[in-house]
């Protein structure tokens, strides 16, 4: 089960916007995807779990696939997070 | 008749028949079900209906408000297709065999809960969005979606326990003269459109608003934060005549809003804003600020899990600073400890918060926090008319050390090539009663003071300003904390400094005449204010003012302070 470590560095962390951003990404695979935040751990597509980790700029997350497409939805998340959510 | 009080949201006063937007009360019961199957097919009917009108809120909303304003529909639309929340109310359904209400109703409720134990304005805002959808869905499966709004068919005022942002994209805005809630606080949704509406409100009334009932004549006294219910004819009249005194000031004090604030006699002073971040200087410019007296920098420091880096802040503060050109923008530093908390910083916890750690006290401690603000604010301020502002400053000492720290940044800049601001003015808060009293002395340290009339009164008169037993003492409006404004204005003037006010107070029509009066050399408050402020000091003299001053420095009270002030100085009644 591949996994990976990011730092959140867009200004409202994952919140509003990029909080939306992630889980409709998350959401276009079919493997079980999990983040996690210091102790808390949360469903990806799910963007009211997603929120109760209150994850502020400058946060570790942590990310989690599962499935037939894994791989790829690890990298889509990663390119979504680097890309300070395609705000450069 | 009937006064209730509650926060002043929005100026003004409206007049109207209440609207009392009630959807009745949802009452969720537990029943037991028999077919999981049918219960599931319910919820799916719901959720669409549910969709289609969070589509139609979307669309009407992006019309009227913009795609911002618009954005919180799509939000809670992907709410309601959240796989945990449907997952666990399936699961409820199928494994407990009760209602789809009921499952949706705690579901939705557990998660509103959860994001509120944050304790973040912005995810207590989510948890108000996830109880109105989920609102929206039971509505649409108890077969209860009559709008509320679609009975407003009269200009009313409307009455409601709270405002979701669903509630008010369906009100006809032509209908709307005034709102009257029994929750929510000045940054309350409700408050925020009344203010764009640049319609009265007063929010937070609490659990009296229930005496109303619908088409009740009200009163919503905007300015006093009052609503009066059923008045009788006489303080109807009387209410009326404000109200086209109100207009008359209203459209007035806007069309001056950029001229200079200058009185009958030719004595001019700056009219400045407050503002918390990046997002007050669109708000404050059209205002007709001269300018920013206060730019409160905690906001680069909150919703975060570390500290701002240097070239965060100076990114910011360059950007606030450049869009106001050559007018002054007042950067305060760091005004945080005590009460006002950081998690990622750490501080110990305190007895007595107000009296411990706090602000400058703490900057001075933790340089590994000062330095990168100080440093930003130096880079930031070259090429425009950036100020830097010191908070909570209680002996020359206290100024002695930050001057160090200060000039030991820009040493440290100027060696390594960074061009900085050379000529930045210094000033620093007068906030504690120990600064006023040795005024003279700090204003042969700073270039400028500006008087916090907030934490100087409550200091001053040992009283908790959040204590509503002892408002009346810490409101400021107390012979004290005008003698020692007094002391605090003549000790600056003698070195030749200058001297601001930055507490509610500046922005208070009826403190405006005695402060003029005093000599106080530039007002700051939130940009609402402004256009109301300037009219008033356009239509006083100085020579008035100093007397009224004077006068105000013997009375005995709150009270007859402020009956003698709109007894001597008509103009500072707004309505």
């Amino acid at each position: 089960m591949p996994e990976i470590n990011l730092t959140v560095n867009h200004e409202v962390g994952l919140h509003a916007r990029p909080a939306s951003m992630f889980v409709q990404t998350a959401a276009k695979f079919s493997s079980d995807i999990e983040v996690t935040h210091g102790e808390k751990t949360a469903n990806a597509k799910s963007i009211l779990a997603v929120l109760t980790l209150g994850v502020h700029k400058g946060a570790k997350i942590h990310i989690k696939a599962a499935g037939d497409d894994e791989d790829e939805a690890l990298q889509a998340l990663e390119e979504l997070v680097l890309s300070n959510f395609g705000e450069g | 008749m009937k006064e209730i009080s509650g926060i002043p949201a929005s100026y003004g006063i409206a007049i109207g028949p209440a609207f009392v937007f009630g959807y009745a009360e949802l009452d969720i019961e537990t029943v037991a079900i028999e077919d999981p199957e049918a219960e599931w097919q319910r919820f799916e009917k719901a959720r669409d209906s549910s969709r289609r009108q969070l589509d139609e809120a979307y669309r009407v909303t992006k019309e009227d408000c913009g795609e911002e304003a618009a954005e919180i529909f799509n939000a809670q639309k992907m709410m309601l297709d959240d796989p945990e929340l449907i997952g666990t109310v399936k699961n409820r359904i199928n494994g407990e065999l009760i209602n789809v209400e009921s499952a949706l109703y705690e579901t939705a409720e557990a998660f509103a809960r959860q994001l509120e134990a944050i304790e973040d304005e912005y995810l207590s805002a989510r948890a108000v969005d996830i109880r109105d959808v989920s609102s929206r869905c039971l509505r649409n499966l108890l077969g209860l979606y009559d709008a509320p709004a679609a009975g407003l068919d009269k200009p009313s005022i409307i009455v409601a326990q709270d405002l979701t942002p669903s509630d008010t994209v369906l009100l006809n805005k032509d209908f709307v003269l005034g709102f009257c809630t029994a929750e929510g606080g000045s940054t309350s949704h409700t408050a925020i459109l009344a203010r764009g509406l640049g319609i009265p409100a007063v929010v937070g009334a609490g659990d009296q608003v229930q005496q109303i009932d619908q088409d009740d004549i009200l009163v919503v006294d905007g300015d006093a934060g009052e609503v009066i219910i059923n008045p009788d004819k006489e303080s109807l009249q009387n209410f009326r005549t404000r109200q086209a005194h109100f207009l008359e000031v209203q459209a007035e004090a806007e069309s001056i809003s950029h001229k200079p604030a200058v009185t009958t006699d030719g004595h001019r002073v700056e009219v400045v804003a407050n503002i918390g971040s990046e997002k007050g200087i669109e708000p404050a410019l059209e205002a007709g600020a001269e300018g920013v007296g206060l730019l409160r920098s905690e906001f680069l420091y909150l919703e975060r899990d570390s500290l701002p880096t240097e070239e965060e802040q100076y990114q910011k503060y360059k950007a606030i600073a450049d869009a106001f050109g050559d007018k002054p923008v007042i950067l305060r530093t760091l005004d945080i400890g005590g009460d006002k908390d950081i998690p990622y910083i750490d501080l110990p916890p305190e007895a007595n918060p107000f009296l411990g750690v706090r602000a400058i006290r703490l900057c001075l401690e933790r340089p590994d926090i000062f330095k990168p603000q100080l440093r930003a604010a130096l880079r930031a301020g070259y090429g425009n008319n950036l100020k830097l502002m010191f908070p909570m400053v209680g002996t020359v000492e206290d100024v002695v050390r930050t001057r160090r720290v200060l000039e030991e940044c820009r040493g440290e800049l100027k060696e390594e090539g960074y061009e900085v601001a050379d000529m930045m003015e210094i000033g620093i808060m007068i906030e504690i009663p120990s600064a006023a009293i040795v005024a003279d002395k700090l204003a042969e340290e700073v270039d400028f003071f500006s008087i916090g009339t907030n934490d100087l009164s409550q200091y001053t008169m040992a009283a908790d300003r959040t204590n509503a037993k002892v408002a009346p003492l810490a409101s400021g409006f107390q012979p004290a904390v005008f003698r020692l404004i007094k002391t605090v204005i003549d000790a600056a003037h003698e070195k030749e400094k200058w001297v601001g006010l930055c507490g509610e107070m500046a922005g208070e029509m009826l403190a405006i005449p005695i402060l003029l009066g005093l000599g106080l050399d530039e007002f700051s408050m939130n940009p609402p204010a402004i256009p109301f402020a300037k009219r008033l000091i356009r239509s006083i003299s100085l020579e008035q003012a100093q007397k009224v001053a004077e006068h105000v420095l013997n009375l005995d009270s709150d009270q007859e302070i402020r009956e003698y002030i709109q007894d001597a100085v008509p103009e500072v009644n707004l309505g």
